[in-house]
């Protein structure tokens, strides 16, 4: 089953210990928290803004909710799961800082994925091209992406810092490889950070 | 329908009644006793009876969810739902519906007879609670020998049963689904109700209540609580669409006081059809019942500490189009569920129906309904 996972999902799947407690936030119509469940025997559970991505997962037998992260969060009790999961939905929100607190107060540890936006083809698609970057990670244009923070590795690792949260795992991605971390900022299509406060 | 009986226990099958002797503790501190019970149950229980489902019905259904209406001869108000090849299935699941106390369709209510004066109760049956029916379903499993549920289920008055289950019973229930419901009546609901209840009290022939004797019923009184109600369990868009400013069998207003238009004939239709199957006084009740409804003020104002005793999975679902029981309900219930670290699902599914979308054709609530009951056996 995890071999149909996304390659950063599937990193995160490889990496949460047995029978943990996860919330995933942008669960998506849950694929991940499916193989989390039958895999590693984890209580999963979802957050979830699109419906009929909800119905699909609750139709798979996951305790997935309707909600936003930006608004909805705050409706879970401190330190209540072991793992909080932030796939590819952290430059979709209002307020990507305010949610991954949120997410550091509910978990212990927090996964956080998203696109690179400073590989180096999205920069050669600004720098020559004098456009905003639609590449095969990124294939909307910028009038109709759900992206609406957009953020690079660097500028992560700066938020980390400022924040003081720790760093408990790195990962990059190009295509579906994990990648060096020299110069990750510049080679990689993904990242995936595992934190907590 | 040619009833198989599967067991040869005269306690299963359809259109069953008993009476039990109570007396049952209702929560104005009254107690009622003796109680006659109308319920019908589908399927067999399996060996370690782990396959109990129980459907509660709304305010103005009853026990036949999945067989013909003995009055109207329509289909089980819920075999969308209910049925061979449905998410609640008498093939997998052994299936129970009773009808509410209360109500009319032979649980005991107003219309029944006290035994005390050998007269029906009209007025002097007690005022009961969602959590009332609850017991009174409670006290039909311990009769039907069923310790647990593996689900409770139940749609807008159902859904609030359904919701209460957990509460008052904690062990008993593993999963509840609560469609198109809420955790308490709102203004705007109780409103509503007050208009039907003053329609049916303002009907000359509805005399306190003791209209039993002489069959001159509180029918037009009735009729009018029914329009009403039902144009809440409808969309504007869902009306303007089935009905507009069309003309009911005419080419020009009548400037009179017909029904001209075809909302108004389709109205007064429902109201009047309504008549030959519902008691008015258990109308009052059934309503007085769900305005008293607020699960969060019976545990000390916390929604949240109400669930806090059960391990129950819980599935809400709620509609777009849902103006009387509007999402948001729902959305504070997920939330006391969240907080309580509750597993808990909850999907807003797209409708044109309104309220009544729960009891319509919706594929995608018989995916989620059946993926959730077949998720708590993974």
């Amino acid at each position: 089953m995890s071999a149909a996972l996304r390659p950063d999902l599937a990193l995160i799947a490889r990496t949460v210990r047995q029978s943990a407690r996860v919330l995933d936030v942008g669960c998506g119509d849950g694929a991940l928290m499916a193989a989390l469940r039958d895999n590693a025997g984890a209580d999963a559970r979802g957050l979830e803004l699109d419906g009929s991505n909800v119905a699909a997962a609750v139709g798979r037998g996951l305790s997935v909710v309707q909600g936003d992260a930006d608004t909805d969060l705050r409706y879970y009790p401190d330190a209540s799961f072991d793992y909080a999961i932030l796939s590819q939905t952290l430059q979709t929100t209002r307020r990507p800082d305010l949610v991954v607190e949120e997410l550091l107060r509910i978990a212990a540890q927090a996964f956080v994925s998203f696109p690179n936006f400073a590989h180096w083809r999205g920069r050669i698609s600004l720098l020559w091209g004098g456009r905003m970057p639609v590449t095969r990670l990124l294939p909307d244009t910028w009038y109709d992406t759900l992206n609406i923070h957009h953020v690079t590795v660097d500028d992560f690792r700066a938020l980390v810092k400022e924040r003081g949260w720790h760093i408990d795992g790195q990962w990059f991605l190009k295509g579906d490889k994990e990648t060096t971390h020299a110069n990750a900022n510049l080679f990689a299509e993904h990242a995936v950070f595992l934190l907590r406060k | 329908m040619a009833s198989v009986p599967i067991s040869e226990d005269s306690r299963f099958g359809l259109r069953r009644q008993v009476r039990l002797a109570g007396p049952l503790h209702l929560s104005s501190g009254a107690r009622l006793g003796p109680i006659d019970i109308a319920y019908e149950t589908y399927g067999a229980m399996n060996a370690d009876k782990s396959n109990v489902i129980l459907i509660c019905h709304a305010l103005t259904g009853d026990q036949y969810v999945a067989s013909d209406h003995p009055v109207t001869g329509k289909p089980g108000w819920w075999w969308r739902m209910v049925g061979p090849g449905k998410p609640v299935d008498a093939a997998r699941h052994f299936i129970i519906c009773s009808n509410v106390i209360g109500s009319c369709m032979g649980s005991s209510g107003p219309a029944s007879v006290d035994p005390g004066t050998g007269e029906p109760y009209a007025m002097r049956f007690p005022v009961l609670t969602i959590a009332d029916m609850v017991r009174a379903q409670a006290a039909l499993l311990d009769h039907l020998g069923v310790d647990r549920l593996t689900a409770v289920i139940g749609g807008s008055m159902g859904g609030m049963q359904a919701l209460t289950w957990p509460t008052l019973f904690p062990d008993r229930v593993e999963s509840c689904v609560v469609i198109a419901s809420t955790a308490r009546h709102s203004a705007q609901n109780i409103a509503f109700h007050e208009v039907g209840r003053q329609a049916i009290m303002a009907d000359p022939h509805w005399r306190g209540g003791d209209y039993y004797a002489d069959g001159q019923i509180p029918s037009a009184g009735l009729a009018v609580a029914r329009m009403a109600a039902h144009i809440t369990y409808l969309s504007e868009a869902g009306l303007t669409e089935k009905f507009g400013r069309r003309l009911q069998g005419r080419d020009a207003k009548t400037f009179g006081f017909d029904a001209d238009f075809q909302v108004e004939s389709y109205l007064r239709h429902q109201g009047l059809s309504f008549v030959d199957r519902f008691d008015a006084n258990s109308y009052l009740y059934i309503t007085r019942a769900m305005d008293y409804y607020d699960i969060a003020e019976d545990h000390g104002g916390s929604l949240a500490r109400a669930f806090a005793a059960t391990g129950a999975r819980f599935c809400l679902v709620s509609f777009d189009t849902d103006w009387l029981y509007p999402t948001a309900e729902s959305r504070v219930i997920v939330h006391a569920l969240n907080a309580g670290g509750a597993q808990a699902s909850f999907v807003e599914l797209s409708s044109p129906f309104g309220h009544d979308a729960f009891l319509l054709e919706c594929p995608e609530l018989n995916r989620v309904v059946d993926g959730f009951l077949r998720g708590g056996r993974a």
